[in-house]
């Protein structure tokens, strides 16, 4: 397939890589058919996060068809699914408590070396974001692997574009958590700081969250 | 065993580490041992399941080589005897026969390497209830005995490179095949050909 490869500052390439397989029961294979540029591939673009390989496979905010999936995966094949950034196992305790970003699981265990030194806690796993949050794959590229793909993934209704559901990956989901994080009463004047993607996100959900009262 | 210098470290709770740089503790586990040498790697971890149910996969060594990494298979003898089978570099492997030294159900199996072992080495694994709906505490305490010779050096890229980094591996994998079904890894190994080396 042809995929989006990291190698060093300033260095992407679209370079021809092996179409990814099914590894785990729970994995899901996607057909990507849109995906997007995040913010925070900025800081992998000009080399500000440590632990990227040459020939890592960027992107973490796409969507597309399931194409293949594994025994214990409960997506079937042709359905349309926008997944999120952050790799869930569903099972751990932070998962149950829909704490996802801070799975105990999903960030394979000979990566959680650096970001246990670092951070004291091994992050979660994510796509496409370097080796210290699991060094899976990304969707900037014909095909993905999605491992624990019964937890993450969001089935997309017939009838809605890409263009309307592909932010739920990552963006949309930030902008709302700032807005929600402000516990916007009656009478509060609100007041958004850059406005990129997320900070335009933020502001519309603080329009979307505020009180009738 | 119970006054033991690892079991008095477990028992207080405190990393292991901690606790041998207060006493030798290594030094402590051989004299206890007759060894020349020990090295001890202690390690605990919060697992989402039952004791029971974690104790009853543990105690089917056969499960063991599932999650660590360098145990190419377990067989097992009677209920107390097992036979490990360690893959080492250069296709070798690094062999030792088991006997079960204490086994109580929901709580507690050790194991201790008899006469003839290629490296004599003892484990410990303990069950303990964390807090209501947190799980069960697991904590790991691997004692062994450095060899010398060729098979000394074999051991020393197995185990001593990074034993606690190891053991910290190990009983992550264990968290995930039980808490989840399933290891995960980022990709497979046939992928590595589009990969190169750290930049
Ligand atoms: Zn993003
Ligand atoms: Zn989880």
């Amino acid at each position: 397939m042809r995929a989006l490869t990291w190698h060093g500052k300033h260095d992407v390439r679209m370079e021809t890589v092996p179409d990814p397989k099914i590894v785990n029961p729970r994995d899901a294979i996607i057909r990507i058919t849109s995906t997007a540029i995040c913010g925070s591939d900025l800081h992998l673009y000009d080399s500000y996060i440590p632990s990227m390989h040459r020939g890592d496979i960027l992107g973490h905010e796409f969507m597309g068809e399931v194409v293949e999936t594994g025994s214990g995966s409960n997506l079937k094949k042709g359905e349309r699914v926008v997944v999120p950034f952050v790799i869930a196992c569903g099972q751990c305790f932070f998962c149950g408590k829909q704490q996802f970003s801070a799975c105990d699981n999903s960030n394979p265990a000979d990566k959680t070396d650096l970001s246990e030194i670092a951070y004291g806690y091994a992050m979660s796993g994510l796509f496409g974001y370097s080796h210290m949050t699991g060094g899976y794959a990304g969707g900037q590229a014909e095909y993905v692997r999605v491992p624990y793909s019964d937890v993450g993934p969001l089935v997309i209704p017939d009838g809605l574009e890409d263009d309307k559901v592909l932010f739920l990956s990552d963006i949309l989901p930030t902008g709302w958590m700032a807005a929600e994080n402000c516990e916007i009463e009656p009478g509060d004047t609100v007041a958004v700081w850059g406005c990129g993607p997320v900070g335009l996100f933020a502001v519309q959900s603080a329009f979307l969250l505020e009180p009738t009262g | 065993m119970s006054s033991s210098p690892v079991e008095r470290a477990r028992q207080s709770d405190a990393p292991l580490t901690a606790a041998v740089a207060q006493r030798d503790v290594s030094k402590e586990a051989a004299e206890e041992r007759g060894w020349h040498e020990a090295a001890v790697v202690g390690r605990t971890v919060t697992i989402n399941r039952t004791r029971a149910e974690l104790y009853a996969f543990w105690r089917d060594f056969r499960n063991l080589p599932r999650f660590m990494e360098n145990v190419e298979r377990v067989d097992v003898g009677d209920d107390r005897r097992s036979h490990w089978v360690i893959s080492a570099p250069a296709g070798r492997t690094v062999e030792w026969d088991s006997v079960i030294t204490e086994d109580e159900p929901d709580s507690v199996i050790a194991w201790e390497s008899v006469e003839g072992a290629d490296v004599r080495n003892a484990g410990r694994i303990e069950f303990r209830d964390a807090p209501p709906g947190r799980g069960t505490y697991v904590t790991a305490t691997i004692v062994y005995d450095p060899p010398a010779g060729d098979i000394g050096k074999l051991i020393a890229k197995l185990f001593q490179k990074e034993p606690k980094i190891q053991a910290r591996r190990e009983l992550r994998r264990f968290k995930q095949l039980m808490e989840t079904g399933e290891i995960p890894v980022a990709f497979k190994e046939d992928d590595s050909a589009v990969r190169g080396s750290f930049s």
